[in-house]
């Protein structure tokens, strides 16, 4: 499967990066390449081999519900580029 | 030309854990903002989830509950889009394989405004709930603040198929859910503080001169009550068929939009759609592990449930003589108030007569008080001995109002209310002679009777009464019948 300048340009929006003519360009042949190598790999006869949703060898991994304390609030908003002390401050989603 | 409405629902529970789904911070409601968090909610690097073992287990409870099926292997996915609520930059859902599909719910109406129906649910799936915007709309700021709280407690979202037909249904299946889901106690399913919320996908099925028409589904968001869901799906079905009839549009014709519901305004009002939003690029959280259940496991959980809202309906009904509508009132008063009731008509042995109590009397002082049936002053046993003291005819049943608001204000049993009354009981023999010497004293009233005018029997009940406070007016009427007959 061939990856072209659109496949780029739409993951691009979803992830929410701005990429420049020169980084689309490269980016289009490094994953380009990427899915290439998977493509190669999807030539393996797999017809007998169970699929796998991990890949670790685990399952009902669980917690008991019981409450913890939490983060004091000055240190859960430390990092926010802005807050105002008790929130965390955005600017305001359109659509909503 | 006619149309008809159809309906799917999607609804979200919260799940009544004490924790959150992938950590250990409360899920208590009403908490100052942003004091409820850790890294592991707020997305930190490096953090890693953990399922909370509650939060499956009422989630698998609920998913058998709606009769779904449990596949023996379930996982978890990242969902990812960017929303300023969503710290991680992706919810923790369940794409592929959901840990219940296939189920469904039954709803009827008691008023029979529709015919009772199965809704098919397709499945129910945990996942992580996102935290809240608040808009300062009143200080003019250009800044939303966003609070974190609610950030990763866990939901059951439970997915209908399109099988309901009017916004009737719709509002009948939301009341079912609820009932059924605090009945076993899984949620407390309250709109107003979100814990039970509903999307609703709604188009027309329009008959023409071609053969059927759809118009293009829309989801309808934003509805916060019941009775904003059956509004909503109203509205939404008269602006589609306008709509339809302009345009002609059907479905496939323009992308599925999605409408959010103003209350105040009664419409529904077109939402600006998130760009691209549809492509999640869904994969399985590698932080997370699989989760396997067993059918003995599935058959324990089924086991635990006992007795669900339509089975002690259907029991009322059929066992116990209460009518449909009888049996649906009392089932929807919920679980502490029907096992007060079931005390009380167990120990009297009269359904119906506890029935009347519990859902006229009871439910009035309760509403009035602001009382829950644990805090009633009159215990399901005291209530049972007054059912049984009318049954007797210890207490005319036209005092019984009276004994009932005594109990209440003196916090007194049923003797002690008969006591105070001044009612004292007539034996038959003082009833018999009573009556016979009014008897003797009327012979005009006695001919008549003869007659066949039985009603003459009533002016010699104000005489009895008279003579004696005590004697119940029915138990002379017929007292007197028996010995007009014999004479
Ligand atoms: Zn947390």
């Amino acid at each position: 499967m061939a990856i072209t300048r659109d496949d780029v340009e739409k993951v691009a929006l979803l992830a929410r990066l701005e990429l420049s003519e020169a980084e689309i360009e490269s980016l289009t042949t490094d994953l380009g390449q990427i899915v290439g190598y998977v493509d190669q790999l999807a030539e393996v006869d797999t017809d007998h081999v169970e699929p796998m949703a991990h890949a670790i060898e685990l399952h009902n991994v669980f917690a008991d519900d019981v409450v913890r304390p939490s983060l004091p609030r000055e240190q859960a908003l430390a990092n926010a580029p802005s807050h105002n002390g008790k929130g965390y401050l955005v600017p305001p989603v359109l659509g909503d | 030309m006619s149309y008809t409405t159809v309906v799917g629902l999607e609804v979200h529970v919260q799940l009544a854990t004490q924790s959150k789904l992938f950590c250990r911070c409360s899920t208590q409601f009403g908490a100052e903002p942003n004091t409820q968090t850790c890294p592991v909610c707020i997305g930190m690097p490096g953090s890693l989830p953990v399922m909370n073992r509650e939060a499956y287990q009422l989630a698998l409870k609920t998913s058998v509950a709606i009769n779904c099926e449990i596949p023996a292997f379930t996982k978890w996915d990242r969902k990812q889009y960017f929303y300023p609520d969503l710290p991680k930059g992706y919810q923790i859902s369940q794409f592929d394989l959901p840990m219940s599909e296939h189920g469904w719910l039954e709803i009827s109406d008691p008023k029979d405004r529709f015919e009772p129906k199965r809704v098919r649910i397709l499945r129910a799936h945990l996942e992580d709930d996102a935290g809240k915007s608040v808009h300062d709309e009143v200080h003019g700021r250009a800044d939303s603040e966003i609070d974190l709280n609610r950030t990763g407690t866990p939901l059951l979202e439970i997915v209908s198929e399109p099988d309901m037909r009017s916004a009737a249904e719709a509002k009948a299946y939301m009341q079912e859910l609820r009932l059924l889901l605090t009945h076993i106690g899984v949620s407390d399913c309250n709109m107003q503080e979100g814990s039970m919320r509903c999307d609703a996908n709604v188009n027309l099925h329009i008959d023409t001169p071609d053969g059927k028409a759809a118009t293009p589904i829309v989801e309808i968001k934003n509805m916060n009550s019941f009775r904003a869901v059956e509004r909503a799906i109203e509205y939404e079905a008269g602006r589609q068929y306008r709509v339809w009839q302009e345009t002609k549009q059907q479905m496939g014709d323009v992308p599925k939009q999605t409408r959010g519901w103003d209350d105040a305004a009664g419409k529904t009002l077109g939402q600006r759609s998130k760009e691209e939003s549809s492509d999640y690029r869904y994969f399985p959280d590698p932080d997370l592990v699989p989760v396997l259940s067993t059918p003995e496991e599935v058959e324990a959980v089924r086991a635990s449930l006992g007795d669900l809202p339509a089975d002690i309906r259907r029991q009322l009904a059929d066992d116990h003589g209460l009518s449909s509508y009888d049996a649906d009132v009392l089932v929807n008063q919920g679980r502490e108030v029907l096992a007060y009731f079931f005390n009380a008509a167990e120990k009297s042995g009269d359904y119906k007569a506890a029935c009347n109590w519990v859902t006229q009397d009871i439910q009035r002082v309760l509403k009035e008080q602001e009382q829950s049936i644990d805090e009633f002053s009159i215990s399901a046993d005291q209530l049972a001995d007054l059912i049984s003291a009318i049954g007797d005819n210890r207490l005319p049943k036209s005092r019984s109002k009276d004994a009932f608001e005594l109990m209440l204000t003196n916090e007194i049993d049923v003797a002690a209310a008969i006591e105070k009354l001044g009612i004292e009981q007539v034996d038959e023999s003082a009833l018999v002679t009573l009556c016979q010497e009014l008897l003797d004293a009327n012979p005009k009233i006695v001919a008549d009777v003869k007659g066949g005018k039985q009603q003459a029997i009533g002016a010699l009940i104000g005489q009895a009464k008279k003579k004696n406070s005590n004697v119940d007016p029915g138990q002379v009427r017929k007292m007197c019948l028996e010995l007009v007959e014999k004479m």
